[in-house]
């Protein structure tokens, strides 16, 4: 075999794209679909989130916000201001990249705990900002959203939505782990464990904080669009404190400073509520059990615990 | 002209003073050492200079030109690399990693690059590897390089913080007690680099508690004491003089008597 297929980036990258391509062919109905794109869909924010949190060890509490912004620039734009649905994610990318630059000199300056509630009180002022502005959003209730059309052709469906959330999974996957292996990345890898000792080696810590956080920002954002497309309507739910901490456990659980282990937490957290409904009111029980296991057994997180323990079981 | 040149340099923490008034220069391609007993406010001075503190009174010229107050990141680009006495490592990082940060300064800042992996980038990490590579095999850590730094013994990481402080190529390094909790062969080394990285022409200025390192490789020598000068001088002089023997003897001389 090659030596490149072997680096962990590209041959994680092949085979991701071959899980897709299997999950696709092997899922029996729709609703597996349905959950394999939200999964995507997640798996694209948490990738983002993890360069922030697991890589560049800044917390987020407020993701979700950034997520519900973009969700509603689909809804809002196309409705109110005529612009036309596929460039709505772009323009509501651009501006969310724009106003988390904005907040994220002052919001970065802090650490721990008052970061944790600074980007807590964010996302909730989002929340609180789309759930009160209902002339524009629909208030609590939401709205529907303009399907998107591609060449005239409207673009709705599992199998359209399936594909176009694949793709850009492996898009953002493909541009963050760049990213990590660039000097840009090292000086991110660095700001996690001594920000001091970067700073002396010439790192401009507010810089590089900012990068992460504008980054983590609009991929949320994106993939908030990309969700208020597919599923065709919108509430603030979305972009409530709830989901930011989902975002954040699908982060830890499948493991901090691991990109494809985001996306593994990102699939373990999604899909497992899906299949525990069998257990009908234990399901929240059970959920919150496995979840407590697995930080106790796995406590680096799903996958960089379970690579520890095979490499050491193949060593030893 | 002195490279660097601290002037009436005082710092206070609370009601304590850890500097007080403070004069030296630095002549550029020296070896110069800042000794004294515990507490006498090495580190301090070190993290003054660093721009990790900002000094209550008094100034700091680099080169003719006043930098007093200037945050660490802008120091490094006028090529002041430092080491820390309590280790600062990046320890998920390998050990290679540690020393390519180091040379976050001569690496391109072209994000959009960064990102999109262009052809630049993929040659530009091989070239920072293989700069890398060459500094720890200097400070003997070649076979360890792609290790997580977080798993090396305390010796090999002092000497990890050293290759990457040189990977700045700097013109003035500070090292903060470099040989600490060194074994003899491993202080050698230390000594050997150091030499070494002066004979290149670049200024070493070091807080060493092993006086036998101290006085050997040392051009000139500050002690102080309660943050104040107590004496400057060559090694010789410094040995000499009175008010050293009596702040170094009279302590060795007071624990005897406690001992005894």
């Amino acid at each position: 075999m090659p030596a490149w297929l072997m680096q962990p980036r590209t041959g994680g990258l092949l085979l991701l794209a071959a899980i897709m391509v299997l999950v696709y062919l092997a899922a029996p109905n729709n609703f597996y679909l349905d959950v394999a794109i939200q999964i995507g869909l997640n798996a694209i924010v948490v990738v983002g989130l993890n360069l922030l949190i697991g890589y560049a060890g800044q917390i987020s509490l407020g993701h979700a916000g950034f997520f519900g912004l973009g969700a509603y620039a689909s809804a809002v734009l196309p409705a109110h201001f005529g612009v036309p649905p596929l460039a709505a994610p772009v323009v509501g990318m651009l501006s969310v990249g724009l106003l988390a630059f904005l907040v994220a000199r002052p919001i970065l300056r802090l650490k721990g705990h008052y970061l944790a509630m600074a980007t807590l009180g964010l996302g909730i002022l989002v929340f609180m900002l789309l759930t009160n502005e209902s002339q524009l959003t629909g208030g609590p209730d939401g709205m529907a959203v303009e399907r998107l059309r591609i060449f005239g052709e409207r673009i709705s469906g599992k199998d359209w939505w399936y594909l176009i959330t694949a793709a850009m999974l492996l898009l953002s996957v493909w541009l963050t782990l760049n990213l990590i292996d660039s000097p840009t990345g090292r000086a991110l890898r660095a700001l996690h464990d001594s920000q001091i000792a970067a700073q002396v080696a010439g790192v401009d810590v507010a810089r590089f904080k900012v990068i992460a956080f504008v980054y983590s920002a609009m991929l949320a954002s994106l993939a908030g669009s990309m969700s208020a497309l597919y599923s065709g309507f919108v509430t603030p739910d979305k972009a409530g404190f709830i989901h930011s901490i989902e975002l954040v456990i699908m982060v830890v659980l499948g493991g901090m400073g691991s990109t494809f282990g985001g996306i593994l937490g990102a699939a373990v957290l999604t899909s497992l509520p899906q299949f525990l409904t069998v257990f009908a009111e234990y399901e929240h029980m059970i959920l919150g059990a496995i979840l407590m296991a697995v930080m106790i057994f796995l406590r680096r997180g799903i996958l960089p615990s379970t690579l520890d323990l095979l490499a050491r079981r193949r060593t030893g | 002209m002195s490279q660097l040149a601290v002037e009436h340099l005082s710092i206070d923490f609370g009601g304590l003073r850890a500097i007080d008034k403070l004069s030296f220069e630095i002549a550029p391609g020296t070896i110069h050492s800042i000794i004294g007993p515990n507490g006498a406010g090495k580190t301090t001075l070190f993290n003054l200079i660093t721009g990790i503190y900002t000094p209550s009174e008094g100034c700091i010229l680099l080169d003719g030109e006043e930098v007093t107050g200037l945050p660490p990141h802008l120091l490094a680009r006028r090529g002041m690399c430092r080491t820390f006495q309590n280790l600062q490592i990046f320890e998920r990082m390998s050990a290679v990693e540690n020393v390519m940060l180091g040379r976050h300064l001569h690496e391109s800042k072209n994000l959009l690059g960064h990102l999109l992996r262009l052809p630049g980038v993929v040659e530009e990490n091989r070239r920072s590897r293989a700069k890398s590579m060459e500094l720890l095999e200097l400070v003997g850590l070649g076979e360890q390089a792609d290790a997580p730094a977080g798993a090396l013994p305390y010796g090999a990481l002092k000497r990890l913080e050293i290759a990457r402080a040189l990977a700045g190529q700097p013109k003035m390094l500070l090292l903060d007690e470099p040989a600490a909790g060194c074994n003899a062969v491993e202080t050698q080394e230390i000594d050997a680099v150091i030499q070494t990285v002066a004979g290149q022409g670049v200024t070493v200025v070091l807080v060493e508690h092993d006086m036998h390192l101290v006085m050997n490789i040392s051009n000139h020598i500050l002690v102080l004491d309660y943050g104040r000068k107590l004496a400057e001088g060559t090694a010789e002089e410094v040995r000499q003089n009175p008010e050293v023997i009596a702040a170094y003897l009279g302590q060795q001389a007071e624990e005897a008597a406690a001992h005894a």
